[in-house]
């Protein structure tokens, strides 16, 4: 029903009730109006990294929120405090949340102890775009980066988040794989929780 | 061949990939925002989000015709229809009314029953001047353009600017004439 009357504009935001978050949109409309944010971003930069950095802000803007909403609709208003447990949240809650599936998989760096990664075999933002070849390593899950780096920086595990494609054998796209690279001050935040 | 039957809005809705509306919407709102700091003029964010809509509409047609299996509307009147129905629906799940006609049938009002676009947004008071929705306007200009009809789409209510619903007014500026390639047909 429309038309409810006046009324209704002075109502806050926050007055509302928190929507169950089962609302959905044809990914056509998604792909479209990413691919409008890139090319939008790509007339404001003149190199690769530059434009990586700016759809990683623009991720950062999403993470920070979707923590937010999550945290009271679905965890009670707790947010984790260790680090195991904002990494599962992310692998799971919140991939859940925002591309309908679970990340294929989540894994701590074998070389440095600060680092870990998730990897998806065909990230949602990715599936559109081909990367032209002057384009070098340019790579759209920078946007995903962001929205990784928005949740754990906003949760208090502030981190370098970078995206890259992984090449597998026998695939014809590579996979695209979230490095996560936390700052010092949370391995020793984590060591002295023991 | 039997003529291809067009399809409801909401069967096409439930066949098609769907993400969930919350990724959209939290996108929507870091682009604007990005846009705001980088243009600064709400008046030119406007333009800029119309334009975006444009570039959007003018692919999202062919899409739209191939899944919809639409043919050619007779008249502007059907054309309205068929984006109330059909279009909103299968793209953002939403509704549309189409009501307002004025009396030659060149002009109408789109009502959104439902936006999707602006969960969690309240306008702040430095962005009064700011048509938060106006991708969607750039999208049916682009969109209506590809199948010859100008329009100009203007905001006339904004729920966000305190008004009790989102209305669109869609005015049809001029039919271009087709020019069919007739030798290929030969």
């Amino acid at each position: 029903m429309i038309g409810v009357g006046k009324m209704k504009q002075y109502t806050n935001v926050l007055d509302k009730p928190l929507s169950k978050g089962k609302q959905e949109v044809s990914l056509s409309a998604f792909a479209f109006l990413f691919s409008e944010l890139v090319q939008y971003n790509q007339t404001q930069v003149d190199n690769i990294a530059e434009l990586e950095r700016r759809l990683e802000d623009a991720g950062y803007a999403v993470g920070a929120r979707v923590l937010e909403l999550l945290c009271h609709r679905d965890k009670g208003n707790r947010r984790e405090t260790r680090l195991l447990g904002i990494l599962s949240f992310v692998h799971s809650t919140v991939w859940k949340v925002l591309f309908g599936k679970v990340a294929d998989s989540l894994e701590k760096g074998t070389e440095h102890e600060d680092e870990y990664m998730i990897s998806e075999k065909e990230l949602l933002v990715n599936r559109f775009i081909s990367v032209p070849k002057d384009m070098g390593t340019f790579n759209c899950g920078a946007f995903v980066a962001g929205i990784v780096r928005g949740v754990l920086d906003s949760a208090g595990f502030p981190a370098v988040v970078t995206a890259h494609f992984v090449p597998m054998e026998g695939q014809q796209r590579p996979r695209t794989t979230i490095l996560i690279k936390f700052t010092e001050e949370v391995l020793r935040r984590e060591a002295r929780l023991g | 061949m039997a003529p291809l039957v067009p399809r409801s809005g909401d069967a096409i809705f439930a066949n098609v990939e769907r993400v969930n509306a919350e990724l959209f919407t939290l996108t929507y709102g870091a682009m604007v925002r990005q846009l705001l700091t980088d243009l600064e003029e709400v008046e030119e964010v406007n333009k800029q989000l119309d334009q975006m809509g444009y570039n959007i509409g003018i692919r999202l047609i062919d899409e739209f015709l191939a899944k919809s299996n639409v043919s050619r509307c007779v008249d502007f009147k059907e054309s309205a229809d068929v984006i109330a129905k059909v279009g909103f629906k299968m793209f953002l799940g939403i509704t549309a009314t189409v009501t307002n006609w004025d009396a030659d049938g060149t002009s109408c009002s789109l009502i959104l029953e439902d936006n999707p676009l602006v969960d969690f947004v309240e306008l702040p008071d430095t962005c009064q001047g700011l048509y938060y929705c106006n991708v969607l306007s750039g999208v049916i200009r682009g969109a209506l353009e590809m199948v010859s009809m100008k329009t100009e789409v203007t905001w006339v209510r904004d729920m966000l600017r305190g008004d009790d619903a989102y209305e669109l007014r869609v005015k049809l500026l001029k039919q271009v004439p087709e020019e069919y390639p007739y030798k290929d047909d030969e």
